[in-house]
């Protein structure tokens, strides 16, 4: 009996002692190997590496690699390293010259522009980019056949015939862009636009090789091997979106290689930001994908690893004038003066986010070297005395004693703490209010925001180019992206003379948008802005020359050297 | 007996298709669109987008067509990643969720019926105590505080093993340990439960009094049908480690299945949600049809007779 037990448990002991064998085996080659990587951290020299090879994560998969059909700001990111179109924003988000030979020349009314191609710029099978490429891919993202998901929302309006093409009444021929050449390109505009610099620099607009795309038809795109490059960076590995990971591999054929240092980049998609950030601190990954939660960030705090900069994103309640007591400006303006932004940037979300008196966000336009902000006021500061008074008399004008309204928010830990903070602020500081706040996945509160059902809202908006206007024209009566029945004549009549007959008067323009968001902000309060968020991220000190960008792709790679 | 599969399996497919229908037709009424910035686009533009996809027919036309592409294998193309089959999309990602949950199962099965078997010997004793401890801690503490004091402590801090992604073996025995407790607890339990229940009885007591061995007695007559419950727990288990943890796979940055499912339900991505879900109540019936045929093996006494009576 005894012998028997014994033997059991010798068993058991071995096939334990086995496992647990093979969990130490692999581990001692794995310390190894990071503490190699630990020296190599320690000794710090202004020199550059031997080996110029980046480790990246990124928090998502990219979902296209194709420009035409991309909508996304990874995938944005991905075709600025490795393609090239006419003008790309420099790490002053200066915009320079790509496939362009220098600035394009306008026209007296500047609705057509003129713009040279350099004549040594290649695809990665060797042939020339030509204005021809151009002509095919702005065609190709208007073709209602390809249904292109942001084709139309960038040209309608402002290519010309871009409108007339999606309503059926024009050929694609008519779009505004010609090959005057094999290396000039002619863009017709509906009207003049001010940004249309900056504008050009988005995938969207990016050259497409006809012969390769229409010879790879349905599997254009469909991974690295089906796929041309004109950039600073050829994609080596990807297995198509669904891919977890990728290589970019310095592009030799690219015409400005001799000034990009970095050999290669390994891309791996970590999702969760805690575990991005252990594999930082690990030594795994040079550079992390963005990281919001101040838990994580409070561990890196102060240190030189922690990358933080503001990015053009306004987050907003919006207010839904369906609703009674909401379509009273002093109700408004009560609840848009009675959050404490100041305790939500710095104590919920403690992430580098400053509160919001504004609504074109800091740091994001500039005129003659000047941010925007900075020669405009500020609105709707917290001022919970002032919120009240407002408050009592909102309700006096409506006669209500009582307010009830349904808050949606987003299902998201950051969105949860500060929907949560809000409805504290709100309820405590206005006395007879009940808010009820539900919390949905992304989808859902875009759906409910498209159908006006809410009452509050919590929102934002991140800009579609590098110009005040992308913050503003959301909010004429009407707008496509309204959505809370706000109308103000005036508000109207200023956005319109920005879009059009002030194109030429920048200064003029500059003013005439100043003053509309302070009717917006100041006099109607239509929506309390909150904060504008920050980015954070951390990077390995020994990278320099890493570039961030406020719209389309969020960064360059292209200029990036790895020192010792 | 087969006769008996044959049966089950005219059933299974009468549940699929119930599965199927139901899911097509919930999915549906999630509000928003399946594409991204839908928002921001004007009602011609959405237009073009609708009917490309055919996203403009009535409710049953889109049924009736995405049942017959089902029929011929084609499971649709996703809307969150540009031009990819469905089905090459779950090719691709179940490789990785199957390899890390049957490590998984397995990992946790042993463990989890020694555990089970080693407490009901040892009843009321430390070892008992120690076992259900480690059950309880399993079942309750969630899985992704194992992952993360794992990941801080064995890779962060000690440098044995990665931090995360999926390249080699040794990528794997973080995330499998992770996922093995849950499994683990419920082999513990159950078998705990069982063995106790089993030793009890008469045929038991009879060996004994016939002189056999306990080991004898524990390991060829109780163990057998104490298994039987706990086979039936984990069969299905076994498919939902399987088939993907989202929790497991996001903290490990795994390219698995089970992030996907999620985020296609969030992203109204309504070709990868039926796929998924097919792909689930495929395995699901399957397995179960499979734990019914083991019965038979572990314990002679339940005949499958379908056929018979007929």
């Amino acid at each position: 009996m005894k012998k028997s037990k014994l033997s059991l448990l010798l068993v058991l002991s071995l096939v334990l002692s086995m496992f647990l064998a093979a969990c130490s085996g692999g581990t001692k080659n794995e310390g190894k190997k990071t503490d190699e990587g630990k020296k190599n951290a320690g000794t710090e020299e202004t020199t550059l590496a031997d080996e110029q090879v980046l480790n990246v994560l990124e928090t998502a998969e990219i979902p296209s690699m194709d420009s035409v059909m991309s909508q996304d700001v990874l995938s944005f990111t991905m075709l600025n390293a490795t393609n090239e179109g006419l003008y790309r924003l420099d790490p002053d988000q200066k915009v320079i010259p790509g496939v362009a030979e220098g600035a394009p020349t306008y026209n007296d009314d500047k609705t057509v522009i003129t713009i040279k191609l350099k004549q040594d710029t290649k695809w990665s099978n060797g042939d020339p980019v030509t204005a021809h490429d151009f002509v095919f891919a702005w065609q190709r993202a208007i073709d209602p056949k390809v249904a292109a998901p942001y084709g139309a929302y960038f040209m309608e309006g402002k290519i010309k015939n871009a409108s007339e093409i999606v309503a059926g009444k024009a050929k694609l021929d008519d779009l505004g862009i010609k090959a005057l050449d094999d290396y000039t390109v002619e863009i017709t505009l509906v009207r003049a636009l001010p940004y249309i610099e900056s504008y050009l620099t988005f995938p969207l607009f990016y050259p497409q090789n006809k012969k390769f795309v229409e010879a790879e038809g349905a599997n254009y795109a469909k991974d690295a091997t089906h796929l041309l490059y004109n950039g600073p960076f050829k994609m080596t590995k990807w297995d198509g979106p669904t891919g977890t990971e990728w290589v970019l591999e310095k592009n030799a054929d690219y015409v400005n290689a001799k000034d990009v240092t970095l050999e290669k980049i390994n891309f791996n998609v970590s999702k969760d930001p805690q575990a991005s950030a252990n594999a930082y601190t690990a030594g795994e990954a040079d550079i992390t994908g963005k990281l919001a939660q101040a838990a994580i960030l409070s561990q890196f705090e102060g240190q030189k690893d922690l990358l933080r900069y503001q990015e053009p994103s306004i987050w907003w309640l919006k207010m839904n004038e369906k609703n009674k007591a909401l379509k009273n400006v002093n109700i408004r303006k009560a609840i848009a003066l009675s959050v404490d932004k100041k305790a939500l940037t710095e104590d919920v979300l403690a992430n580098g986010s400053i509160p919001a008196d504004f609504l074109v966000p800091k740091g994001f336009s500039f005129l003659d070297g000047k941010d925007f902000r900075d020669t405009a006021g500020t609105y709707l500061s917290t001022n919970k005395e002032e919120a009240k008074k407002l408050w009592e008399k909102g309700l006096k004008e409506t006669g209500l004693k009582e307010v009830k309204f349904t808050y949606v928010g987003q299902d998201t830990e950051t969105s949860k703490l500060t929907d949560a903070f809000v409805k504290d602020q709100l309820e405590k500081n206005l006395p007879g209010l009940k808010i009820t706040v539900e919390a949905v996945p992304f989808k859902i509160r875009i759906a409910r925001e498209d159908a006006q059902d809410y009452d509050l809202l919590m929102g934002g908006w991140g800009p579609d180019y590098a110009d005040p206007m992308t913050y503003m024209d959301l909010w004429v009566t009407g707008g496509g992206q309204n959505h809370m029945d706000y109308g103000n004549p005036e508000f109207d009549k200023l956005i319109k003379s920005a879009s059009e007959e002030l194109v030429a008067k920048p200064q003029d323009r500059w003013k005439a948008l100043q003053d509309a968001e302070k009717i917006l902000l100041e006099d109607d309060a239509a929506i309390a802005p909150l904060y504008q968020r920050s980015v954070n991220l951390l990077i390995n000190p020994k990278v320099q020359g890493f570039a961030h960008h406020a719209f389309g792709p969020d960064y360059s790679y292209q200029w990036i050297k790895i020192t010792k | 007996m087969a006769k008996y599969i044959l049966q089950r399996t005219g059933y299974m497919i009468i549940t699929l298709l119930i599965v199927t229908s139901l899911t097509f037709f919930l999915m549906k009424l999630i509000p928003g669109s399946p594409f991204n910035n839908f928002e921001k686009l004007s009602d011609v533009q959405r237009g073009i987008l609708l009917d490309k996809y055919g996203l403009n027919e009535p409710l049953p036309v889109q049924y009736f067509n995405y049942m017959r592409n089902l029929v011929k294998g084609d499971l649709g193309i996703s809307f969150q990643f540009d031009n990819t089959p469905v089905t090459e999309l779950i090719a691709n990602r179940i490789g990785p969720s199957a390899q890390l949950g049957l490590q998984a199962m397995i990992v946790g099965a042993i463990i989890g019926i020694f555990l089970g078997v080693i407490a009901a010997l040892k009843q009321n004793t430390w070892i008992d105590y120690g076992s259900t401890f480690i059950a309880v801690v399993g079942k309750s503490v969630p899985s992704f505080i194992f992952a993360g004091l794992l990941q801080y402590y064995i890779s962060v801090k000690l440098h044995l093993l990665p931090v995360m992604l999926w390249k080699g073996p040794e990528y794997t025995i973080l995330p499998t340990i992770a996922l093995a407790m849950f499994p683990i607890s419920i082999a513990a339990r159950f078998m705990r439960t069982e063995m106790i229940e089993v030793l009890g009885s008469d045929y038991i007591t009879l060996a004994r009094a016939k002189g056999a061995s306990r080991w004898q007695i524990s390991l060829k007559h109780a163990l057998r049908n104490a298994l039987i419950p706990v086979v039936t727990v984990l069969g299905p288990l076994a498919v939902s480690l399987m088939t993907g943890s989202l929790v497991i796979e996001q903290i490990f940055g795994i390219p698995g299945l089970g992030e996907q499912f999620v985020k296609s339900i969030n992203m109204n991505d309504y070709p990868v949600i039926m796929g998924t879900n097919i792909l689930f109540a495929v395995l699901f019936v399957v397995v179960i049809l499979i734990v019914d045929i083991l019965y038979g093996i572990i314990d002679p006494r339940i005949r499958i007779s379908g056929g018979k009576t007929k």
